[in-house]
């Protein structure tokens, strides 16, 4: 089989603070090919941020990466120097922030985010084709290329999510990491960023990972899914296995609690309870304070991912059979 | 006028502009004064016991004008009548005493509450405002009503601060505070857009709830018409100051008329990887309120537009019994 482009193993992430340790991440893997969807679904609180922060060795004080490797196209993404960090951070992975409203300089035109970037990287190329290249780079993502010179606020929401997708690409990364893109837009919008996404990911060949608490935009658009709760994989498979055949309890449960227009006559469940203080977590499974299925073993012990077919692994004892642990 | 006697609320012709501020020079030169039209020309009716929903994108004045019916601030004109009273131009007391029958939840449970003040505190304020009750038998009704919202044991959260409850129970003690004067009528302004997915149901289930125990009628205002879909008896499309489309939430969904309900139809999200998805067909971004295009104000986006269009503005016509739509493209003759 041939190597990933990104592979992420058993990485865990801890904020150590006054009131105790608190294990954001916690022994996540998962693997990301060429052109390929990624979404990651959790609660606030999941740890979905973090995971994406720390692909990119931005977790916020004073969290840190304790355990786990990254490696993107064969390289220890953990082992580099910061200057090195710092090149792949506009080569390698690019984030797309969910605000769009705070993540631009207001005193700056948008041209100049772009001159600034791209020199960053590349100090041979001169400001004015700089300039230029952010005029083609707004052409594709579909803003007018005389915006170079206005300020964000002179922007919309949607226009300055764009140019932060445009700033993204500009040093042709290999992977995008979008943190709720589309949570501060409404719905026309958020359904452009997506399609503008997905049209960037197949012109280029970009493989893009989708952070987003919303189910119902990832499964969609993304080829594989991966649900967070309280900082760890509670089920992964690719998107329409997990559509038609949610296993883990708090995915039937997502699943059952978010309204789909397509059906006439939906009832919607909510489910019990909301999640966990990660300084206080439940013994044995996290979920169980939550679970109408628990039963006495998922409060003791904590359970592993089960695999419970090709692709498709599940953190729940009810599928503890025979299947193999990761 | 005639009042039905199952609506409580109407609303005729309501407009709200604000006056942009310029400077002196522009002032000097310019010869009209610009204005921002929030709501522009905007009627319906609410009836008793009905989910009504104002849907539309942000800017499309949906929260103004809940916040106008609710007299949060004076209408530029038009008329309000809630339950057959005409309280445009009501003052003083007598909003006041209105007030107890018209409630709001906001969309931000994380602004609408006083960070130094406890939940039952909060919760119980509105009490002593209308003079309705104090002491031991505030401190009960506010337990009862925190206990109907869910927010149990009662006795936990009366001593609680804001920040030390979570987003949905925030939206919970929100509700609780809107429910103890014993509204007729709540306006609902994005109350579940905040808070996470898995959350949003229970809160949403609960509106259902209390509607069919206290006998309420919300007119709630959404970006989501996946959860207006679910919650709504009928839908107003709201674009840029005025109501496009207008009626029953089944015509709304399975006919829409106006080509801009269709575009926010086509947008929302559904949950299933098999589904093939169309690009939207809008052209560019919704205009500036300051500049509304003329004639019809969605011709600038609208993929159908003719010419006649740019020039004259259409009016809500009745495209079926209770369907309204205001589009040009569509007529009866």
């Amino acid at each position: 089989m041939p190597e990933p482009l990104l592979n992420v193993k058993g990485l865990s992430v801890e904020y150590r603070t006054s009131r105790g340790t608190n294990h954001a991440v916690d022994n996540v893997s998962f693997t990301l090919d060429k052109a390929e969807t990624l979404g990651i679904v959790g609660e606030s609180g999941s740890g979905k941020s973090t995971l994406g922060l720390s692909l990119i060795g931005l977790i916020p004080f004073p969290g840190k990466i304790v355990d786990g490797t990254i490696t993107l196209d064969g390289k220890d993404v953990l082992k580099l120097k910061k200057e090195e960090l710092r090149k792949l951070r506009g080569t390698g992975i690019c984030y797309v922030f969910q605000d769009p409203m705070t993540s631009l300089n207001p005193v700056k035109k948008i041209g100049d985010h772009f001159v600034e970037m791209i020199r960053a990287h590349q100090p041979k190329v001169t400001k004015k084709e700089a300039l230029e290249r952010a005029r083609n780079l707004l052409k594709d993502v579909g803003i007018r290329t005389e915006r170079v010179s206005d300020y964000p606020h002179q922007l919309s929401g949607g226009m300055r999510q764009r140019v932060m997708i445009a700033l993204a690409i500009a040093l042709n990364p290999s992977i995008i990491v979008a943190d709720e893109p589309t949570t501060a837009l409404d719905v026309i919008v958020q359904a452009k960023i997506l399609d503008l996404l997905n049209s960037l990911r197949d012109t280029y060949g970009l493989a893009l990972i989708l952070i987003t608490h919303d189910l119902s935009i990832v499964l969609e658009r993304s080829d594989k899914l991966m649900v967070m709760y309280a900082g760890q994989v509670m089920e992964c498979a690719p998107s329409h296995v997990l559509y038609s055949d949610p296993q883990h309890p708090y995915t039937r449960g997502l699943l059952k609690s978010i309204p789909n227009i397509e059906l006439a006559d939906q009832k919607l469940e909510a489910i019990a309870g909301s999640p966990p203080d990660l300084l206080g977590l439940p013994c044995g499974c996290r979920f169980w304070p939550r679970c109408k299925e628990a039963f006495e073993r998922c409060t003791k012990e904590e359970p592993k991912l089960f695999r419970t077919a090709e692709n498709h692994w599940v953190r729940c004892f009810l599928y503890d059979q025979e299947g193999e642990t990761q | 006028m005639t009042s039905n006697p199952s609506e409580i609320l109407r609303v005729e012709h309501l407009r709200k502009y604000y006056p942009v501020e310029k400077s002196f020079l522009e002032k000097m030169l310019a010869r009209n004064r610009h204005f921002v039209k929030a709501v522009d020309d905007v009627s319906f009716d609410v009836r008793r016991g009905e989910i009504f929903t104002l849907a539309g994108e942000s800017g499309c004045g949906k929260t103004t004008t809940g916040k106008l019916v609710l007299k949060l601030f004076p209408v530029t004109s038009g008329k309000i009548f809630f339950d057959g009273q005409d309280i445009t131009g009501l003052k003083g007391e007598e909003l006041r005493a209105l007030r107890r029958k018209m409630q709001m939840i906001f969309q931000d449970p994380y602004a609408s509450f006083n960070p130094r003040m406890r939940v039952g505190d909060a919760v119980g304020h509105s009490l002593e405002i209308h003079k309705l009750a104090k002491g031991e038998e505030k401190k009960q009704h506010v337990k009862d009503i925190l206990e109907r919202v869910g927010l149990v044991p009662a006795e936990k959260f009366v001593d609680l601060f804001p920040h030390q409850i979570s987003g949905g129970q925030r939206q919970r003690a929100a509700m609780a505070r809107s429910l103890i004067l014993q509204p007729e009528f709540i306006v609902a302004d994005e109350p579940v857009s905040m808070i996470d997915v898995s959350l949003r149901t229970a809160i949403i289930d609960l509106m259902l709830d209390l509607r069919r125990d206290f006998g309420l009628t919300y007119l709630f205002i959404t970006h989501d018409l996946a959860i207006a879909k679910y919650i709504s008896d009928r839908i107003a499309v709201m674009y840029l100051g005025k109501i496009v489309e207008l009626g029953r939430k089944d015509a709304i969904f399975n006919s829409p008329v106006h080509p801009y309900t269709k575009a926010l139809l086509a947008a929302i999200p559904v949950p299933n990887p098999e589904r093939k998805r169309n690009p939207s067909e809008l052209i560019g971004e919704v205009p500036s309120a300051i500049d509304i295009p003329s004639g019809c104000r969605f011709h600038t986006r609208c993929k159908y537009a003719k010419e006649g269009c740019s020039v004259k503005e259409p009016e809500l016509v009745e495209v079926t019994p209770g369907h309204f739509a205001a589009c040009g493209g569509f007529s009866k003759a």
